[in-house]
């Protein structure tokens, strides 16, 4: 028990007093150098609009952007998972789709989430649309390199088995790909906070970001704060449900070496 | 078991590595091939696998001119490739799903020749839990489990220390006699062809000699320091200075 608390002192300590000052130098500086309100709200003013609005912010809001982040995370999974296994199968896929992936990653979100609108109207679709357009990228690229490192050595020993490209893909390639394809599924599900966000920016009627965007437009930086805290918290969150998930899922496999 | 006729073979706009190579192995042979670095052993492993198809010249296996090799023959790589997330019993069933056989029905026979292995406490170790030498023994386990009757063995000894590599060949030596399988292998240690072997091949580029080995079974590892294996191993040594 002890040397757990010791552990945890060392690997988090460092961290957690590096945020204390930061917190408090940062309120000092607020209350001493009378910066206004609106352009910095102090962070027990913060904490203070959080409380306020708990109410809305947890009932409301909150469930409502990670609707939208579980859906569009779960679809970017599936499309990333079979985008990225389709290309590595089949080299015409990977030359059809490969440059086009690259382009739908330089078409500006904001320029191209009008189209959206008009399409999804302000449901939660539209949303989920830039969601998806954020977050499947890096399951896609993490699933198709991941596949590829499985070893030429180990594949031609397969082969002088009798397997076939499946079994192959199934004893070695796939399970020499999780770490890969989990260090995408952790990119993409932060992603999917920023996506979903971007999307209740540019048009809903609830959700943090819709939340934060109609705060900011009533100068009331402290609750716009409140939102980005709780934001930045719900990415947090999830970032380490997958590490934890990771952690299960590769247990034996991180043997290498 | 297996013959090869006329062998060609050249990697893309290379000159070529074999040309109108001929050997035969006979069942129940253990066959050594020796050769410099770079005389295509491996290669030649390639083609016999059916990993690569030869420019000319025929490869017979079982005196069947099969159009498919793979999965024909068992091939032991340089390297012991086990797999670190899976356990030695789950590697070494590894042949087995391949096949897409029963697996649970050879459990039994695969536990007897873990602990013939030495490896009876290991059956539940990961491949990083292991020392060289078992990591060996492991992946011959495996080789043995494609069922084939020739097994290929390309070096298998060769990454390991010379004690470790002592222990192995007492190893193989004590087991030869009741594997019933036929052996082409693959070594650049003069030393160790002559005391597996029933015959060596000397492989260089672009032939290929051969020396039969006239030393009695069953052989005990002591039988380096006789006269006799002294004597074999000069004529081999002539041999391959000859072609210089």
């Amino acid at each position: 028990m002890k040397t757990s608390l010791k552990k945890w002192t060392e690997d988090y300590g460092l961290f957690l007093l590096a945020v204390l000052l930061i917190v408090s130098g940062w309120e000092w500086a607020v209350r001493e150098a009378m910066i206004p309100a609106f352009i910095l709200p102090a962070p027990s003013a913060i904490w203070a609009a959080l409380l306020e609005n708990k109410q809305l912010l947890f009932e409301e809001h909150l469930p409502a952007t990670l609707k939208e982040v579980l859906i569009g995370f779960g679809l970017s999974v599936i499309a990333g998972l079979i985008l990225g296994v389709g290309m590595h199968f089949s080299r015409s896929i990977e030359k059809v789709l490969y440059p086009l992936l690259v382009i739908s990653q330089t078409v500006p979100l904001i320029a191209i989430s009008p189209i959206f609108i008009m399409w999804f109207g302000y449901s939660i679709w539209s949303k989920i649309a830039v969601t998806l357009l954020t977050a499947f990228f890096p399951i896609v690229v993490s699933t198709y390199d991941g596949l590829k490192t499985g070893g030429d050595e180990y594949r031609e020993l397969l082969l002088t088995m009798g397997a076939n490209r499946w079994t192959i893909f199934q004893k070695i390639q796939l399970p020499m790909a999780l770490p890969a394809i989990f260090s995408g599924l952790k990119l993409s599900v932060v992603y999917c906070v920023v996506g979903a966000t971007i999307g209740e920016w540019l048009g809903a009627s609830e959700g943090l970001g819709y939340f934060s965007r109609r705060m900011s437009g009533n100068l009331q930086a402290d609750s716009v704060f409140a939102a980005i805290f709780l934001l930045s918290m719900l990415g947090i969150v999830l970032f380490l449900l997958i590490g934890l998930l990771e952690k299960q899922v590769l247990k034996n496999k991180n043997r290498f070496n | 078991m297996l013959s090869i006729h006329g062998l060609a073979y050249s990697f893309e706009k290379e000159k070529p590595i074999f040309h109108g190579l001929t050997l035969d192995v006979n069942q129940g042979e253990f066959v050594s091939i020796i050769g410099t670095s770079g005389s295509g052993k491996s290669t030649l492993f390639k083609l016999v696998t059916g990993l690569l198809e030869p420019n000319q010249g025929d490869i017979l296996i079982d005196g069947q001119k099969t159009g498919k090799r793979l999965g024909s023959v068992g091939y032991m790589p340089q390297k012991d490739l086990l797999l670190p997330w899976r356990t030695v019993l789950e590697n070494v069933l590894l042949p087995l799903e391949v096949t897409k056989e029963h697996k649970q029905t050879r459990i039994p026979e695969i536990r007897e020749w873990l602990s013939r292995f030495g490896l009876a406490e290991f059956e539940k170790a990961y491949p990083n839990e292991l020392s060289g030498g078992m990591k060996q023994r492991v992946a011959f386990l495996r080789t043995l489990m494609t069922g084939k009757e020739l097994l290929l063995l390309d070096e298998p000894f060769g990454a390991l220390d010379s004690m470790t590599k002592r222990n192995m060949h007492k190893w193989l030596l004590g087991l030869w006699g009741e594997l019933q399988k036929t052996v082409l292998f693959i070594t650049h240690d003069l030393e160790e062809a002559i005391l597996l072997s029933d015959r060596v091949y000397v492989l260089q580029a672009p032939g290929i000699k051969e020396l039969k080995v006239n030393l009695p079974r069953p052989r005990s590892s002591q039988l380096i320091y006789q006269s006799e294996f002294l004597t074999m191993r000069k004529e081999l040594e002539m041999l391959i200075h000859n072609e210089n």
